[in-house]
């Protein structure tokens, strides 16, 4: 076997390890103190609810998954155009940051009524929420690549006429790239928390389905507590699924000449 | 002026301060004729790499003037090309497109670029690493990729601020040799910045000592070293004279006005 994928192995049997452990624990809270099942419910009842209620679920995860990502998908679009306003002149970021910053601190449940007043409840005003609360690390993130650009690169591109868009396109984009992918590791999972938030709020439109913020308020007003867990569960996978496809995307564009993902030197000699 | 020849860099008492601040440069003149390699050489603060910065336009004069080519800077941009002290390549381009960049930018077609990039590339001799990215390459690569990009442009001016400063001195040398051999081959004109006293005898065909507070020149040191110049060169006994002729200028451009120094 190769050290690599035998080192991999030990990882995995290690993170499987720290799980059985975690079971274990939460089995014998339950069995010495005696918890009520509505309280907490068993691993093994947690697993039943995913199985029984799987469809369910999988209809909860896609419409929470398609309003978290018309969210994200709009705060990369957006964040980037604002970043390129705010890379052209410290003028204009002076003015605009402030209100930017207002976007990170406002706690979103403070206006997550106001957004369903204005914009109807439904998936749509979800949307709206889980894209309000990821936009600022998009924005600051790619603000930050366009403008630390290398003084002597930029000189490089005045010595041979470039034009302000020259400069833009073939030097401030793509050395903001890999700052505009950290900001989407960010975004993708505040999106997903904004839209599990914006459902608690936002309702369904038939009794029973919804997004999984709404089937979790569901499922604790019915105290059935072994779903909620299992909503919880999926919720977390569909974190885990964004992040991880914001990762292979970065992988994808950037493992060639970045940093970040290092490849292993192919060819270096002097 | 009928009959004269215009020289590739005319400075006239040129004067340099950032905002308020103590000036950079007090008073320079320095004219380099077409074909010449000239080296600027002097202690931190004495407004080297200012001056090629001024050449270049990149940064505009305070006072006095300077001509490129009988052109104003900024003008001139098109027979200019620089080299900077890192090998400034963008990482997210090939070898050969960061080569290519400066055509691009100028809008050269596609075709005539490849052209003329692989050209290039060969005569640097890094043919081989055409489709790697920087990171894979190491210093001394690097820095040939970015005289090459220089290179690409048909450049009649080269500005070369310390390129070879952070490499070992090996590369250093072997650069120094393949610089000689390509002016040789292009016939352009250099002015080079540099800390090292042996560099600045091999490549250039004049020395200039600038002294620091405000930068200006102190002394200037003809190389009438024969060519073309090779390897052999750095343990002729006229190159230890030059080099002690040099350090002398050096240290004498470092003592405090008024303070005495032997005799040059």
């Amino acid at each position: 076997m190769k050290p690599n994928a035998k080192r991999r192995l030990v990882n995995f049997a290690n993170a499987a390890a720290v799980f059985v452990v975690l079971l274990a624990l939460w089995q014998s809270v339950l069995w010495i103190f005696r918890v009520p099942q509505y309280m907490l419910p068993s691993p093994w009842a947690v697993a039943r609810a995913f199985v029984d209620r799987f469809t369910t679920i999988l209809i909860a995860l896609e419409i929470t998954g398609e309003e978290s990502a018309g969210g994200l998908v709009a705060s990369i679009l957006i964040g980037l155009l604002v970043a390129l306003i705010f890379a052209q002149s410290r003028w204009v970021r002076r003015m605009l940051y402030p209100y930017t910053l207002l976007l990170q601190t406002v706690p979103i449940i403070a206006i997550a009524p106001l957004i369903l007043m204005w914009v109807g409840a439904g998936t749509a005003s979800v949307g709206v929420i889980a894209f309000i609360i990821s936009l600022a690390p998009v924005i600051f993130n790619t603000t930050q690549g366009l403008i630390s650009v290398d003084e002597n690169l930029v000189h490089l591109f005045l010595m041979h006429n470039a034009s302000p868009s020259q400069i833009l396109f073939k030097l401030r984009l793509p050395h903001a790239v890999p700052s505009l992918f950290v900001g989407m590791r960010i975004a993708s999972g505040l999106a997903v928390i904004g839209a599990v938030t914006g459902e608690l709020y936002a309702g369904s439109s038939r009794v029973g389905v919804g997004g999984l913020g709404y089937s979790i308020l569901y499922a604790s007003t019915q105290l059935q507590t072994d779903y909620l867990f299992a909503l919880v569960l999926a919720t977390t996978v569909l974190g885990f699924a964004f992040f991880f496809l914001v990762m292979f995307l970065e992988w994808y564009f950037l493992h060639n000449w970045h940093e970040s993902v290092r490849m292993p030197d192919a060819d270096a000699d002097s | 002026m009928a009959g004269r020849v215009v020289p590739m860099v005319e400075i006239e008492n040129l004067g340099k301060r950032y905002g308020a601040g103590q000036p950079v440069l007090g008073g320079i003149h320095l004219s380099v004729a077409k074909g010449e390699f000239v080296t600027l050489i002097g202690p931190s603060g004495c407004g080297k790499s200012t001056v090629l910065k001024l050449i270049s336009g990149l940064t505009p004069a305070t006072s006095g003037s300077i001509r490129v080519d009988g052109m104003a800077p900024k003008d001139a941009r098109e027979i200019i090309s620089y080299i900077f002290q890192d090998a400034t390549l963008l990482p997210w381009r090939t070898v050969e497109q960061n080569v290519g960049l400066g055509l691009e930018l100028e809008g050269v077609a596609r075709r005539t670029r490849e052209q003329k990039t692989a050209a290039l590339l060969d005569l640097v001799g890094l043919g081989h690493v055409a489709k790697s990215y920087p990171r894979q390459l190491s210093g001394g690569m690097k820095m040939r990729v970015s005289i090459a990009r220089a290179l690409a442009t048909n450049p009649r001016l080269l500005l070369m601020d310390e390129p070879f400063a952070a490499l070992d001195e090996m590369s250093r040398d072997r650069l120094n040799e393949e610089i000689l051999r390509l002016q040789a081959e292009q016939k352009w004109t250099a002015v080079f910045v540099t800390h090292s006293v042996s560099e600045a005898i091999f490549l250039s065909t004049r020395i200039i000592v600038l002294a620091p507070n405000p930068g200006r020149v102190h002394a200037e040191v003809a190389v009438d070293l024969p060519v073309p110049r090779t390897a052999a060169l750095r343990d002729a006994p006229e190159f230890d004279a030059l080099a002690v002729k040099v350090s002398h200028a050096l240290r004498a451009a470092l003592a405090p006005e008024g303070a005495p120094v032997a005799a040059p």
